[in-house]
């Protein structure tokens, strides 16, 4: 019997939360285009990594899609100016939202209304490394909120790679950008898959969505009859249980196999994209459009009227809740993402970069669930919950003592963040920050350890340098010696000196 | 009888002759301890433990020749993890060596530097690039801060400056303790 294909059959993953997901209160409305505000400020910044080479300065005009910035390699992504303007400045110290309550370099564009557009060049080549290249220099980085840089995770000879899994599970509650993506961009996605799916020679498309998705199913069924792709693709309904949109865990309900800890989605012959990461690869490919704008989710109940948006990246936040009919009243928490791993915003005058899937306002009431924390009673609650297999009081308890050692020989890396562990721990133990901290202290760490094995390394080599340099030095005063002390040969050699002093001295 | 005698003779001489000879083959390149001694220190190489680089510290420290509080670059946490491993008592980290500063990397002031190559020679992990007459550069990436390199430059034109330290997740505050 030939061994099933993800998706052929449902599975499920350990843990996890059935929540309240709020979603229809962001979908009533259309998603709307988002006008220009005065000024964008685009991050260097916006993916995992370090920033490319700044291209632009002040006082240049761009155009659309013109790079601010270039790649060295894939660990890189450019920025593209998100319409024609001006370039007033490169601020160093503009609010970003990460690392939290931080600063940036942005490049500040003021739009000048014309929208004159760059030429846009689709790619004709299909070679593998050709689109890659291209994905890389058109900005693309996973659209899903990790913005992990699109290239770096299709680079690579993947033989056993069957199965290119398009992610339209959303994440957390709240979060709409992706149904209301995939209800408005459907072709566009499985287009996507499928350019994707050739690039690391997959031989199908799995496109996962929630169940409580309504029409959404229906519009990918009926595309999928009117015009039959070039490759298998599949459409999976995942039943709603937080967090099933996570990578690792939809992998988990397709394949019914576990990615190990230390491993990749690549070693079980599966690689995964989110949808809007999907219809990007599509605009970049087809349309050789860069990545400038995407879909951000403006809701909660801190919003009066809750939205979604297509926004060009480098909009503040501001602009786009002032859109949405402006605050209810006194925000208490304005937050990046979903009410379970969202990231707190310090100020709205953040911009929208590549990873903002969702403007979550908050207000009193739903603030008022957070407690003080009272110590662990070892319920298990937090170990029933976790979708990792982890075992989160444990973990806390050797953080608490400040032993990563021990933290990490439980497999604190592993650890997804998705909350579900203090969500339902009754002692309102703030869990995935210990977690986070924890995990932060150990990458510090790793570079340290990295950073000293580099300097020994070069310690050593300059050791060996040194001596082979005092021995050659000793071989040639040696020569030099036993040359001399051969009256004949002494004569000639001071002879040789002599005359090259004598040419010397004359013009 | 002699021939039982002669044959097994015979054998232990091959086989000591044998051992002589894989113990010079496989030597050891070094001393275990002494290696995981290394492996604990920063290697910084700045000497501050009055030896010329980690190594032989880690070298001093395992003949019993030094204290293993000498390393100002380690601070208290390297002298803790070095008691560990030795199995003896922490001591306090030796301060009149130099005090436990924060992780940073030299800079030199390209429009002063006079191409001497003095720094080239004092940098013990062959971090400056430069050559006779031109301008001096420092690798920061590879940089330990050693602060070697500032003292022989006849023109004082490098300077440390606080290596830029990663963001990280602040540890959360302990509510249960204060609240109450
Ligand atoms: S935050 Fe980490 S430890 Fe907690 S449930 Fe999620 S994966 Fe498990
Ligand atoms: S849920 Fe909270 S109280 Fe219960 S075991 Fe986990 S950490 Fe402890
Ligand atoms: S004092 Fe400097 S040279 Fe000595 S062990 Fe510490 S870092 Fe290495």
């Amino acid at each position: 019997m030939s061994e099933l294909l993800p998706g052929d059959q449902l599975h499920s993953f350990p843990g996890g939360l059935k929540l309240r997901h709020h979603k229809q209160v962001s979908c009533q409305q259309p998603m709307a285009r988002s006008s220009l505000p005065d000024h964008l400020y685009l991050p260097l910044v916006q993916h995992q990594g370090p920033p490319g080479k700044l291209l632009v300065s002040p006082g240049e005009s761009v155009l659309k899609g013109q790079p601010l910035t270039t790649a060295e390699d894939d660990s890189q992504v450019p920025i593209h100016a998100p319409t024609s303007g001006t370039i007033l400045a490169v601020d160093q110290l503009h609010p970003v939202s990460w690392p939290p309550g931080s600063r940036a370099a942005c490049v500040v564009l003021a739009p000048d209304g014309d929208d004159r557009q760059a030429s846009f060049e689709p790619l004709a080549d299909t070679r593998p490394d050709a689109v890659v290249d291209h994905l890389n220099r058109l900005g693309l980085a996973g659209l899903g909120g990790a913005v992990f840089p699109t290239a770096a995770k299709l680079r690579g000879d993947w033989p056993g790679l069957h199965t290119v899994i398009i992610n339209g599970a959303e994440c957390e509650p709240w979060i709409s950008c992706d149904e209301m993506l995939m209800r408005e961009r459907t072709e566009a996605i499985i287009s996507g898959g499928v350019i994707l799916a050739r690039t690391v020679g997959a031989s199908q498309v799995v496109i996962a969505l929630e169940d409580r998705m309504g029409t959404v199913e229906a519009k990918f069924a009926r595309c999928l009859r009117e015009q039959p792709p070039a490759l298998p693709v599949k459409l999976r309904q995942v039943t709603t249980i937080y967090p099933e949109g996570g990578e690792r865990q939809l992998i988990q309900v397709l394949t019914g196999r576990e990615v190990p800890h230390q491993g990749l989605p690549q070693d079980l012959g599966v690689v995964c994209h989110n949808v809007a990461t999907a219809a990007a690869v599509h605009d970049a490919v087809i349309e050789g459009k860069p990545l400038i704008e995407r879909v951000v989710t403006v809701t909660g109940p801190g919003i009066a009227q809750p939205r979604n948006f297509i926004a060009a990246l480098g909009t503040p936040i501001a602009h786009l809740v002032a859109q949405a009919g402006g605050y209810t009243g006194p925000i208490t928490r304005l937050v990046l993402g979903g009410p379970m791993s969202g990231l707190a915003l310090a100020s709205d005058e953040i911009p929208v970069a590549k990873g903002t899937i969702c403007i979550l306002a908050l207000t009193e009431d739903v603030l008022s669930r957070r407690q003080s924390e009272m110590p662990c009673i070892n319920c298990g609650e937090c170990v029933r919950v976790c979708p990792a297999s982890l075992l989160p009081q444990q973990i806390f308890r050797h953080l608490a003592a400040d032993n990563l050692a021990a933290a990490e020989r439980l497999n604190l890396s592993a650890c997804i963040e998705c909350g579900c562990c203090a969500q339902v721990c009754p002692s309102h133990i703030p869990l995935v920050e210990h977690y986070r901290h924890g995990k932060h202290q150990l990458i510090v760490r790793q570079l340290d350890q990295r950073r000293a094995a580099l300097a020994r390394r070069r310690h050593e080599a300059r050791e060996q340098r040194l001596v082979r340099e005092r021995a050659e030095r000793q071989a040639r005063r040696a020569e030099r010696k036993k040359r001399l002390s051969e009256p004949e040969q002494a004569r000639d050699e001071i002879q040789a000196a002599l005359e090259r002093a004598r040419r010397k001295q004359k013009p | 009888m002699t021939a039982a005698v002669l044959s097994l003779g015979l054998l232990a001489l091959v086989i000591a002759a044998g051992l002589a000879w894989a113990g010079r083959r496989f030597k050891p390149d070094d001393d275990p301890i002494v290696e995981q001694i290394d492996q604990l220190l920063p290697q910084t190489q700045c000497a501050q433990c009055g030896y010329p680089g980690c190594r032989p510290y880690a070298q001093a420290i395992a003949s019993g020749e030094a204290e293993i509080n000498q390393c100002p670059p380690g601070g208290q946490s390297t002298v803790d993890a070095l008691a560990g491993l030795l199995n003896v008592d922490p001591i306090p980290l030796d301060t009149d060596r130099g005090e436990p500063g924060s992780p940073s990397v030299a800079i030199i002031d390209e429009d002063r530097c006079i191409g001497c190559t003095l720094c080239i020679q004092a940098c013990p992990v062959d971090a400056i690039l430069g050559a006779s007459r031109y301008m001096h550069t420092v690798i920061s990436d590879e940089c330990t801060g050693c602060e070697l390199c500032i003292a022989p430059c006849p023109v004082d034109c490098i300077s440390l400056v606080e290596r830029p330290v990663r963001w990280t997740w602040p540890r959360p505050i302990q509510q249960a303790m204060t609240d109450r």
